[in-house]
């Protein structure tokens, strides 16, 4: 282990009774927290906890109401990222800060050059990149141009950034969001090697999986509080999702085996091409049955928002799309109205941009995209704004939406609570196929598990379900067959029961099963 | 999370405290030309409150306020700023002064629903062009409602000098509209109550129709589908697009609607005051009703009394002008104060107040 010989070790990082709020929301409250040289140190909780409050504290951007920081022994007020920087502290967003155009040497000097020329400055980062590149494995080519750089290698030059401005401590915000299981892979080991080399790592993740394989120690924030520090070989998932959420949950569903029936959806040869003329879908066919969920494993940005799209009539395309053997028209002026028409239910994405309108209140929300319904309306001119509250009432009661407030808007809930008015306004249609994106994305576990479960009773039901999802073990939990796209293909198709994340990690790398 | 004010703070207390800064600061420059605030004030009072025919005056500017302020406030709904107020004003004045000039009119009744049509369908077809080519090719309304106004302008101007312009007039203008359509005003309609309103102020039976249309604009916005489909697409298109409402239709329908609602003003300056249609009979009308909108949140009610303040504003202001040694342009000073304040400073006033609230729930709690 590296770090002080002898004598009592000094914490990378401490921070005591910090706390924050913004407006009535209580975001931190007395937080300490110690961080260890030469460990990883896994922060976990749920969308809402205060984790990025708090390394938005430790990195600049919003100042304590309340509380000490101290950086290797040494009291430090950290102002502004400036000082986070000059107190050797790196941080990788989970949203990279990168200069698209820019090459990666240009992008790693940004904002640290040496002088009003540049010549010197980037004569000496190729040098010290060369140099990062041997000790910690962190290949990239130093005149590429970002824009050209895939998902993984973004990351790598941010943490290029970091080490250049002599960052010992790096904080990574949920880190593997965009990658592929390979390439997590790779940045754990670039971390061990970082951590190997003396350096402090802070992970923020919500993914459990990854704090057990790679953190020395982990904190639980839940509610704006710390609510346990363990040492990660002494602890379990269980217990993490446990004290995460504040009571017992399930991790897995249990489910019973499918009983498809009839084939509900059956699509041949789609193909979309975005405005710039990319073809983002290229010839992909499947179908799903009645009673059973088909799911689309991929990276993030394969195809699969846009097969999405074309499927709940956002997106034009071409090919041929059959909702219980009768043929839709991708080229329908409505083609929203059309599809629901059709027995087509969506719950897109992006709840924020497209599933819900943020500033409209839930009632509002609860029809939107059903409001032709007569059941909406009072006569031929007025909506019925009495009876869609009390359907709403109703559902937000069955759906344990919270608070069950049907005159809230829509941004006032939280994530999970959002999705499930989504959720209620889809699958009370009873439709004849749903399909899904990203359904727990931004959901806290509590509500995971809820949205799992209605999903797993509609297929009961006879639904028929197209879940797309970057998430494994999501993909893995509730399909009964899995598809995997890439590039905007179905590389091929998968029981859930015959793979492993592995073989679908390949796939979904484009690595193995024949373009379809 | 919680809101962090209750609503009525943010629908009155809000602009009433801009307004009350709006005007402190006006009495500051009132003081720095070396005259009396409080004698201006007391002027501006009297002149625009102080007797009926200051109120006939009043509700009369207050009409067109409300019409072009309605106009605005549907069109942002869309989130569509609608800058033509000015020239489908003026073109609603052709609508109507074509309709009162065409048939011999029996009586007011026939002629008001007729006019009143008119001057909605011509503002309509001029905030159509805009919209369509907003709705389609993406071209930016802002700046062709704007240009537009300038093609108004330009169209009436040679249509009054060179073709409506009766033989042997000097003035471009068009002939005296038929008895037959001219309009009762307020003192006509308050005398069988006994009520004695002056006979001379402009105000006309138009004010109880832009009530009537504020009444119909928050039934068309916030009860019907396709206003909840407007509201959809103003807040977020791609939401808008994924619930199947089509862009093209809504904002098509959101300019209609407010190019009437701006036309229809022509109905109160036009048939109810001039009697005929002269050049400039909008006289800025139209860009008012963006301060009005602004101010009135696009919310009718709100522009309701956004439109009598700036009534006010506008009658007092001349009062002010024509009795004492305060320029006119200060008027104009003191009405681009309560416009700063209210609309572009709305944050400044809404801050602290907020902070406030939140105090005063903690205290409590």
């Amino acid at each position: 282990m590296a770090g002080a010989a002898g004598g009592q070790r000094v914490p990378a990082i401490e921070l005591r009774g910090i706390s924050k709020a913004f407006g009535p929301v209580q975001a931190n409250r007395d937080i300490s927290l110690t961080v260890m040289p030469g460990t990883i140190h896994g922060i976990v909780g749920e969308n809402g906890a205060g984790k990025s409050t708090l390394m938005s504290i430790l990195y600049g951007f919003y100042k304590a109401d309340a509380g000490e920081i101290r950086i290797g022994g040494q009291p430090n007020q950290i102002s502004d990222s400036q000082a986070a920087i000059r107190a050797g502290i790196g941080m990788v967003f989970q949203h990279f800060k990168l200069v698209e155009p820019f090459s990666v040497l240009e992008n790693v000097i940004l904002g640290v050059e040496d002088g009003r020329l540049l010549r010197p400055s980037l004569a000496r980062a190729r040098g010290a990149l060369k140099r990062l590149a041997e000790d910690y494995e962190l290949h990239v080519d130093p005149d590429a141009r970002i824009e050209d750089l895939g998902v993984g290698m973004k990351q790598r030059v941010e943490i290029l950034k970091a080490l250049y401005r002599q960052a010992d401590i790096l904080i990574l915000d949920e880190p593997t969001g965009v990658l592929t299981p390979a390439e997590a892979d790779h940045l754990f080991r670039i971390l061990e090697n970082l951590k190997s080399q003396g350096k402090t790592i802070i992970l923020i993740t919500h993914k459990l999986r990854e704090i057990m394989a790679i953190t020395d120690t982990v904190s639980v924030m839940r509610r704006g509080q710390m609510v346990a520090t363990l040492e990660t070989a002494q602890t379990s998932p269980g217990e993490l999702a446990e004290l995460m959420v504040g009571r017992k949950v399930l991790l897995h569903m249990d489910k019973k085996p499918a009983a498809p029936g009839r084939t509900v959806l059956a699509v041949e040869n789609l193909r979309v091409t975005d405005i710039d003329g990319v073809e983002r879908l290229r010839g992909v066919s499947l179908s799903v049955r009645a009673g059973e969920i088909l799911g689309i494993a991929g990276v993030a940005g394969n195809g699969q928002s846009q097969l999405l799209g074309v499927l709940g009539g956002t997106l034009r395309g071409s090919g041929t799309v059959r909702i219980e053997g009768r043929e839709i028209d991708l080229a329908a002026r409505d083609a929203g109205q059309s599809r629901r028409a059709a027995g087509i239910a969506h719950v897109p994405e992006d709840r924020q941009r497209e599933g819900l309108v943020m500033e409209f209140l839930a009632w509002e929300n609860m029809i939107f995209g059903y409001h032709h319904d007569p059941a909406c309306q009072r006569n031929r001119a007025l909506m019925d704004n009495a009876a869609i509250r009390a359907m709403t009432a109703e559902r937000m009661a069955r759906f344990d939406v919270r608070p069950p407030d049907p005159d809230l808007p829509a941004r006032s809930f939280s994530g999970g609570n959002q999705q499930k008015i989504v959720l209620a306004r889809e699958i009370e249609r009873n439709p004849a196929l749903l399909i899904v994106g990203q359904p727990t994305r931004g959901v806290d576990i509590g509500a995971i598990e809820f949205i799992h479960q209605r999903l797993i009773a509609l297929r009961d039901a006879g639904a028929a379900i197209l879940l797309v999802s970057v998430e494994l073990d999501e993909i893995l939990s509730l399909s009964d067959r899995i598809a995997v796209m890439f590039d905007g293909r179905i590389m091929g198709e998968r029981r859930p029961e015959e793979t492993d994340e592995k073989d679908l990690g390949l796939m979904m790398a484009g690595m193995r099963g024949k373009a379809a | 999370m919680r809101d962090a004010m209750p609503k009525w703070a943010d629908l009155v207390l809000i602009p009433l405290v801009s307004l009350v800064l709006a005007f402190g600061l006006s009495a500051l420059v009132i003081l720095a030309i070396g005259e009396d605030p409080v004698a201006a004030v007391r002027m501006m009072v009297s002149g625009a409150l102080g007797s009926t025919y200051a109120w006939g005056y009043t509700l009369y500017y207050a009409t067109n306020f409300i019409f072009t302020g309605l106009a605005v406030a549907v069109a942002f709904q869309a989130r569509l700023f609608n800058i033509g107020g000015e020239g489908q004003a003026m073109l609603g004045g052709l609508g109507v002064a074509l309709i009162c000039l065409s048939l011999p009119w029996p009586h007011w009744a026939l002629a008001l629903p007729a006019a009143a049509l008119g001057a909605a369908l011509f503002g309509a077809a001029w905030a159509a062009v805009p919209a369509w080519l907003q709705a389609t090719r993406g071209s930016h309304i802002v700046i062709t409602t704007i240009m537009f106004n300038f093609i108004a302008a330009a169209v009436l101007n040679y249509l009054l000098v060179n073709v409506m312009r009766p033989i042997g007039s000097m003035d471009p203008a068009t002939a005296k509209f038929p008895s037959g359509t001219h309009l009762p005003s307020l003192h006509d309609l308050l005398a069988p109550f006994g009520i004695a309103f002056s006979r001379a102020a402009p105000a006309n039976i138009t004010f109880l129709i832009a009530i009537a249309a504020c009444v119909l604009v928050w039934l068309i916005v916030w009860r019907t589908r396709l206003g909840y489909e407007i509201r959809a697409y103003g807040q977020s298109e791609p939401a808008a697009i994924y619930a199947g409402i089509r862009p093209v239709r809504i904002v098509m329908a959101a300019m209609l609607i407010s190019g009437a609602l701006a036309g229809l003003m022509a109905v109160n300056n036009v048939m109810g005051e001039a009697e005929r249609l002269v050049l400039n009979a909008v006289e800025g009308a139209g860009f008012i009703g963006i301060a009005v909108a602004l101010m009135g949140r696009s919310h009718p009610f709100g522009v309701f009394l956004a439109a009598l303040l700036f009534g006010f504003l506008y009658q007092g202001g001349a009062e002010l002008a024509l009795w004492t040694d305060i320029p006119r342009e200060l008027i104009v000073v003191i009405q681009a104060l309560v416009i700063l304040f209210t609309g572009a400073l709305d944050n400044m006033v809404r801050m602290p107040l907020e902070r406030l609230f939140l105090a005063l729930r903690r205290g409590r709690a």
